[in-house]
């Protein structure tokens, strides 16, 4: 009898209640064959995937491929690195997202992001959700805004009586939880999310895994992780990248090996190396 | 048999370990005392002085004439001279500094702050006597071809260029206080959608406040101690004044050109000086007191 992957990791459950299949979906991102470097050393290349629209896509991979780097085009951040180049394209609802006369600071209003390490802005609660709304001039209704956006993010109940406390005073998960209602109020369409729960204990992971699934009615989800069980809990669509070794000119590049629905992923890869990743043979 | 249980030594006393820690705090002590000293031997002199004339004369008098007969000791000329030329130095070190910082932390590449901020760290270097000429020889005569009616020995000139020359200090310590702000803080608030100025004004100028705020201390107790630049071009014309384009007498400038002149030790002109020094002290003293509390209240902690 030929075991699945799943059934061989213990500890990795993978969902059933797959969702109805990508063909019919929206795509939101069409991503065509896209290159990163960084100083014209290369760290992601030859990318192509497309992301579905109110789907959860998970990246997996070892460290160093390129899993982040590629997140990090999605809303332009790599433009804040003056040695990062991006070459191919990447489509947005069939727009060049890095067109000519596409403005980067347009585009994270659109795309919000979740970083690794909570990054709350050293300001009271409600200043770290309003901030956003205060930038883009957002200014009527704004405490309905902070509100909502903390109580989509599962945080109002813990918060709403010492929203003017400093968001240092949070706990870490508490934290990751405020920036991610930070990322919710200026209503995105999109939020990236670069393994938001590395940095937090068990509870909270668990916390922003359930909130996931939330937000996917109302938004497009795409997580970096590199835990393999987050991924197989949370994610509609699994992409597993590698490190590619060129030993010839000692070069490292990483690489898109496969992308599927998730349950595919994780029982039945059509990549050796996929297969080899998640029954936990490599990496 | 068993094995004897390894043991811990016996504490011994390292004796280098407390030779590098007394010499240490030696180092601290030094500045400490000195400046005890410096109190001290303003204090002494100065109590003398308030015996021969009151406080309130001393404080409220609006005439300064201390060599002169008959003696009057109204020190507020001095006070507003100081004031008025401290203030035309802010209103340039403060905003240029912030936005040179801003630019140098923020918006220049790295080649470009790489050899921009040594640039201007070696304006900070420069003589005061220099700049005390430049103010007087070239800014003061240029002020005066736009047709302005300005005196030789002016209060806004000597301002100007000390603000000038405190550009740097500005500059380079808001800049530090910016440059240790996380990156992680400015990338959350581009992911927001906010443009360069944004995040410099929002985010990083508030989170590097206490830095700013303690150039700016510096900077302003650099000008309201800076005596060269307000001896050359201010003028030593002890009078009540804020007009910028009449010649006013810092403190610092009467000290100076009182303490080289020939004045008799122990004489009430020589306490004078002294007088003078205590209140430029308590001055400086009480401005860094309320930044400190300034600094504390609306400083925010990161991480």
């Amino acid at each position: 009898m030929v075991m699945t992957a799943a059934e061989r990791i213990p500890g990795v459950e993978v969902r059933h209640d797959a969702p109805s299949g990508p063909a019919l979906r929206e795509v939101v991102f069409d991503v065509e064959d896209l290159t990163v470097a960084y100083g014209g050393k290369s760290a992601l290349s030859g990318v192509s995937l497309e992301v579905y629209k109110n789907f959860v896509t998970a990246f997996i991979g070892p460290s160093g491929c390129g899993k982040s780097t590629f997140i990090r085009c999605f809303n332009r951040m790599n433009d804040l690195i003056p040695s990062a180049t991006v070459d191919g394209t990447i489509l947005y609802h069939g727009e060049d997202l890095y067109g000519r006369e596409v403005d980067p600071v347009e585009v994270r209003r659109l795309i919000g992001m979740v970083f690794q390490k909570p990054n709350p802005f050293p300001k009271s609660i409600f200043d770290n959700v309003a901030f956003g709304p205060r930038v883009l001039g957002l200014k009527d209704g704004l405490d309905d805004r902070v509100r909502h956006a903390l109580e989509q993010a599962a945080l109002w109940d813990e918060v709403k009586s010492r929203l003017k406390e400093s968001a240092l005073s949070l706990s870490g998960g508490q934290q990751q939880r405020l920036c991610i209602a930070r990322a919710l109020a200026v209503e995105p369409e999109v939020i990236l999310m670069d393994e938001p729960a590395s940095a937090l204990d068990p509870i909270s992971t668990t916390r922003i895994e359930d909130l996931m699934d939330e937000l996917k009615r109302e938004y497009t989800i795409v997580i970096v992780t590199h835990n393999m069980q987050q991924a197989a809990r949370v994610a509609d669509m699994t992409a597993f990248f590698s490190v590619e070794v060129d030993e010839n000119r000692d070069a490292r590049t990483g690489i898109l090996v496969e992308y599927d629905v998730t349950s595919k992923i994780f029982t039945n890869p059509s990549d050796q190396r996929t297969e080899d990743y998640v029954t936990g043979r490599f990496g | 048999m068993q094995a004897a249980a390894p043991r811990l030594r016996v504490h011994r006393r390292r004796w280098g370990e407390g030779v590098v820690k007394g010499a240490l705090a030696l180092c601290a002590l030094v500045s400490i005392a000195t400046t005890i000293g410096i109190v001290a031997a303003l204090l002494e002199p100065s109590l003398e002085f308030f015996r021969e004339v009151s406080l309130v004369d001393f404080f409220s008098g609006t005439d300064w004439a201390p060599l002169f007969e008959p003696a009057r000791f109204g020190v507020l000329p001095l006070i507003v001279g100081t004031l008025s030329v401290t203030f035309w130095a802010v209103v340039v070190a403060v905003p240029f500094g912030l936005g040179a910082a801003i630019y140098l932390s923020e918006y220049a590449r790295p080649g470009v702050r790489k050899a921009l901020k040594p640039a201007l760290e070696v304006l900070a270097g420069v003589p005061t006597v220099v700049y005390g000429y430049f103010a007087l020889v070239t800014f003061t005569p240029f002020l005066r071809s736009l047709g302005l009616d300005v005196q030789i020995f002016n209060a806004f000139s000597a301002g100007v260029v000390m603000g000038i020359m405190i550009i740097p200090t500005v500059a380079s310590i808001s800049e530090d206080a910016m440059n240790a702000v996380p990156q992680s803080l400015r990338d959350g608030a581009y992911a927001l959608g906010s443009n360069k100025l944004e995040v410099s004004v929002r985010i990083v100028v508030p989170a590097a406040i206490s830095g700013i705020v303690a150039s700016f201390v510096l900077g302003i107790s650099r000008a309201v101690g800076e005596t060269m630049i307000a001896l050359l071009a201010a003028g030593q014309l002890a009078q009540l004044t804020f007009v910028p384009f009449e010649p006013v007498e810092t403190m610092t400038a009467f000290i100076a050109a009182t303490g080289i002149g020939d004045v008799p030790t122990g004489s009430i002109e020589y306490k004078t000086i002294f007088a003078v020094g205590l209140t430029l002290f308590v001055m400086t003293l009480a401005m860094n007191l309320f930044a400190i509390r300034l600094v504390r209240k609306y400083r925010e902690v990161y991480e």
